[in-house]
């Protein structure tokens, strides 16, 4: 029998899975317990499938500085962040939208880096864990994390750090049930969680002093 | 190395070396300035600024990325690999199999298991077929898919159940049983016979993988005939004496550089057959290049906690005195030898006085993932058994789990044959715990609670545990460097694995010395320029590398008195180290700044050098847990929601009190992970490929899995035997006794005893609902 191999359902190369597009319209659906809002754009980019291997033309606002970029219309905003602009604090975890390593700050709301595309962002207010420090100084959620030891390995924390930045800019006083709720989309196999509670609500009292 | 030491599942099949003497070890210390304190970690800033560079991090100039196909069936035997139309494709370097004469390195699973890199005869799902190096991710993926591989698919067996029946598929051609091991002691039939009370059940733990958040992979690159590997290793030099095998090369060719890592819990304590592959690739293209896997990889074939299919039975006298214990297991390590069944009846042996014992376990080849360590091997399945059939014994003699228990504390290690422990914190674990979760009160409470009629029930369930070992051992050797101006360098080979190793190393430093921890640079975990160290695994990396820091750091301040006294004219044994000086003890005007010793300023630096000692002698060095929780059960639904845990340990002396709590609440939130969310599921009938190689399918406890209420509870005994710093691990028996402490409370919730693991609603409400058929 001949097989033709490759049946491996990565969502790197040729747009997005159905289960991949399940995650994205879940992740979005955790949201709008924090934000209040939908984001219709993500879940309306992530039904069409884009294979065009052009280079396209985006300009990205990251960190507050906008980069003009050359980019593959089917590169992550993940991938561009990590391997063309050097900003590793975003981390790398599944790339399909499940663990949350990747989470980034879009119009000051909590997304997966995996699960957009960086010509998706164009535009868009891009925040990553980098973008928190002060020069060297560290952010208040950062001073939190770091106080409470809300990490073991460390690798989940960035991801873990941009949503509870983002959990506190939608909601300044969670109470623990929120606070347990907003963090759900980021997975920690250290199993840190408690520790991390602590610091969200540790950064939230930093931020009101 | 110590006899003890030797072929543990985290040094197998390492060539270990061993220490010199340690000399004369420091007496324990009496009173701790910094030790035990709640001390963030020393490397914290830069794991939450970002700065901290994880080997999937690194990126070198000039650097490709790797990708490996892998075999789609669960058996099959490649009869032709295509790569011609990979090999045009935009931005595609070298595409390597097993038909390139540099491929055809061995690659040795197991004694007796070695076999070619591209080995044609795929035994398991994800076996590696060939791979590629590309300028992008993006397009190694295509190269990958480009690929035309000519498979002969073979029958196959996933199923260990099934794999010894007459008729099964075979893995290797010699059947199925990998080995069989027994252990007794005493005399069973007899124990039996004078048991008032018996209980006997199967049970089942399904199999878990370890999925840490950072993917299993590496950066390879050549400089010349060197090559430098940044591996997300849990131990370089595991990684270095694999590598040089592998590829024939000198250890001193072969630098592996693992400064942080995202995770391993067991599965990095190897490097797999993508380091090798990296460097392969590295050395074809003469480029660097970055290997990682993708997340689907890391299901197949980097490792799990095997399944383990236990009957047990369990006797005792009226007033709870256990009379027999007898086990009987089997598990599977997948398609190679690897431990599917090791040291799986451990607690059945150690934990619980007896004096009748018999075990017996069969490790079985399926198509499936080879295992790597997880965490606590073994043990939380046993657990899982053990302490259920504890729990359904008490209830036939009418008592109290937690009296049953402690009822049968052993003083010795019978499974080490009556050697004692330095000290077992069995008993204070489960006393203490008890009370902090004031277990009898909340007991009733639940009980009384759930005859309202509600479909929501209360229960309360404990588990205790001891772990196989946790006294770390030689070989440890650390260099410690005080600088003129009063910082201090520690060089030391292990790896933090987000244990806070280098918190607590740098704590002992500080302890000693005097010196603020944040005054202290460490350098670890790189074979070019730190010491030997095995991989951090088994509990052992602080009860081993403590002590040895201390050690050093003592060997650092005796040489700093011994410079005071020449240059105060006072004899040694009259001064006192207070830190930043040195004093005469009654003669006030005597003292010296430490960075004022003129010997030190002419030489820049004071260097101590510790070497790990043995541990004692016919003595067995473990840590005990006991944890006790409280779960609230829908019983329309099946959903459980575990509403708070009390751990607590004896792990002899806490180190850092902030990295100890958050070990426990972590071991914890795994043990949730096994007994009530994760478990590994072939398509055992059709393809025998595995259905959730995804976190979407297969479930790691999230945020909202744990419980508010979490207390750790460390219960300190003197440990003086066990080493100087008298510190034994933790990472492990933090994680034991979780899921059977669940199952026991979802027990005393609904009156059912489930017996498989997950307890997800799925399984629960299946086993409500038969429970209601055969009582109605």
């Amino acid at each position: 029998m001949s097989k033709k191999t490759g049946e491996h359902d990565c969502a790197c190369g040729k747009g997005l899975t159905r289960r991949g597009f399940l995650s994205t319209a879940g992740a979005t659906t955790a949201m709008v317990a924090v934000g209040g809002r939908v984001n219709v754009n993500v879940a309306q980019a992530a039904a069409t499938e884009i294979t065009s291997e052009e280079m396209a033309k985006v300009t990205l606002e990251i960190n507050g500085r906008p980069q003009r970029l050359l980019v593959e219309p089917r590169w992550t905003l993940l991938f561009v962040l990590r391997d063309r602009l050097g900003l590793t604090g975003t981390k790398v975890g599944c790339e399909r939208g499940e663990c949350g390593a990747c989470t980034v700050l879009i119009d000051d709301r909590p997304q997966y880096a995996c699960m957009t595309l960086a010509v998706e962002a164009a535009g868009r207010k891009i925040t990553t864990l980098e973008g928190l420090m002060e020069g060297e100084q560290l952010g208040p959620t950062q001073e939190a994390f770091l106080e409470e030891d809300a990490f073991q390995c460390g690798y989940c924390t960035p991801g873990q750090i941009m949503a509870a930045e983002g959990l506190l800019r939608a909601n300044p006083a969670p109470t623990a049930e929120e606070i347990a709720t907003g963090m759900s989309g980021n997975l920690c196999r250290c199993g840190a969680y408690t520790h991390i509670f602590n610091a969200v609500k540790t950064a939230a009292e930093k931020n009101r002093s | 190395m110590a006899d003890d030491q030797k072929d543990l599942y985290y040094t197998k099949d390492l060539p270990v070396p061993e220490t010199p003497p340690a000399g004369k070890e420091p007496a324990p210390w009496e009173k701790t300035n910094v030790i035990g304190k709640r001390k963030p970690r020393v490397d914290g800033y830069e794991r939450v600024s970002g700065t901290a560079v994880y080997p999937s991090d690194v990126t070198l100039p000039r650097m490709l990325y790797g990708a490996v196909l892998r075999c789609p069936h669960p058996h099959a035997k490649v009869r032709k690999v295509d790569i011609s139309a990979a090999e045009k494709l935009p931005g595609v370097r070298t595409v390597l199999t097993n038909d390139d004469p540099a491929a055809r390195v061995k690659w040795r699973w197991a004694k007796g298991h070695e076999v070619l890199l591209f080995d044609p005869h795929c035994r398991f799902e994800g076996e590696a077929v060939a791979a590629v190096a590309a300028d992008t991710p993006q397009q190694a993926s295509d190269a990958l898919h480009a690929i035309q591989v000519d498979y002969e698919i073979l029958p196959f067996v996933v199923d260990e159940r099934k794999a010894l029946e007459s008729g099964a598929a075979k893995v290797h051609s010699g059947g199925n049983q990998v080995k069989k091991d027994s252990y007794s002691r005493g005399d069973v039939a007899a124990g039996f016979a004078e048991a008032s009370a018996v209980r006997e059940r199967e049970f089942r733990t399904e199999a878990e993988l370890h999925t840490p958040l950072e993917l299993h992979g590496c950066v390879a690159n050549w400089d010349g005939d060197s090559l430098s590997i940044w591996e997300s290793t849990q131990g370089v030099y595991a990684v270095q004496s694999k590598v040089a095998k592998t590829l024939g090369l000198p250890l001193s060719k072969v630098r592996v550089i693992g400064h942080y890592l995202g995770g391993g819990f067991g599965s990095k304590l190897e490097p797999g057959k993508y380091t090798v592959i990296a460097a392969l690739l590295a050395k074809q293209v003469a480029r660097p290049v970055k290997l990682f896997l993708s997340r689907e990889e890391t299901f197949l074939c980097v490792g799990n906690r095997p399944p383990a299919n236990m009957k047990i039975k369990v006797g005792a006298k009226r007033d709870g005195t256990l009379t027999a214990l007898e086990f009987v297991a089997s598990g599977t390590g997948g398609a190679y030898p690897a431990g599917g069944t090791a040291i799986l009846d451990w607690l059945v042996r150690d934990l619980y006085t007896c004096a009748n014992v018999r075990c017996e376990t069969t490790d079985i080849f399926i198509n499936g993932g080879p295992a790597r360590p997880f965490r606590a091997p073994g043990h939380p399945q046993c657990s899982w058994a053990l302490e259920q059939i504890m729990d359904e014994l008490a209830e036939e003699l009418g008592m109290d789990p937690v009296e049953l228990r402690l009822k049968n504390i052993p003083k010795v290690s019978q499974g080490r044959g009556g050697i004692p422990y330095t000290t077992t914190g069995l008993e204070e674990c489960i006393r203490q715990g008890a009370e902090a979760f004031n277990w009898q009160q909340a007991r009733q409470a639940a009980q009384q609670a759930n005859q309202s009629g509600s479909h929501l029930k209360r229960g309360v369930g404990m588990g205790s545990c001891v772990w196989f070992v946790g006294g770390g051992g030689p070989p440890s050797t650390v260099i410690v460097k005080l600088f003129a101006d009063g910082s201090v360098n520690l060089n030391m080979g292990a790896s933090d694995i987000g244990t806070g190793t280098k918190t607590v190393m740098a704590m002992i430093v500080a302890e000693e010395l005097g010196v603020k921890p944040e005054m202290i640079q460490i350098e670890n975990a790189d074979t070019g320029t730190t010491q030997y160290a095995t991989p951090s695994g088994g509990s052992k990396t602080v009860p081993t590398e403590a002590p040895t820091v201390r050690l050093a750091a003592v060997e650092v301040k005796r040489q700093l008195l011994q410079m005071a006294a020449e240059e105060l004219g006072v004899p040694v044994e009259n001064l006192r180290f207070e830190g930043a000086t040195i004093a005469a003890q009654g003669d006030a005007d005597k003292s010296v700044k430490v960075t004022a010793l003129e010997q030190l300023n002419k030489r820049g630096v004071a260097v101590g050098v510790g070497h790990r000692g043995p541990n004692p002698e016919k003595k067995s060095v473990n840590p005990f847990a006991a944890q006790f929780c409280e779960v609230e059960v829908n019983t329309k639904t099946g959903e459980i929601k575990v509403l708070r845990f009390v751990g607590t340990n004896e792990s002899g002396r806490v180190m850092d009190r902030l990295t100890f709590d958050n070990q426990v609440f972590g071991g914890i939130t795994m043990g949730i992970g096994l007994g009530m969310t994760e478990f590994r599921q072939f398509d055992t009938g059709q393809t025998g490929k595995l259905v959730n190689k995804n976190w979407h399918d297969y479930k790691l406890p999230t945020a909202l899995d744990v419980p508010l209420q979490m207390t750790s509870l460390p219960i300190e005994m003197p440990d003086p035997e066990a080493n100087n710093a008298g510190a034994k691990g933790l990472g492990e028996p933090v994680t034991i006794p979780t899921a059977g402490a669940i199952a026991n409370a979802v027990y005393h919730a609904t009156g059912v005893r489930i017996t498989s693991s997950p307890l997800n609603p799925l399984q629960v409400m299946r086993s409500l609902t038969e429970n209601r058929r055969e009582e109605g």
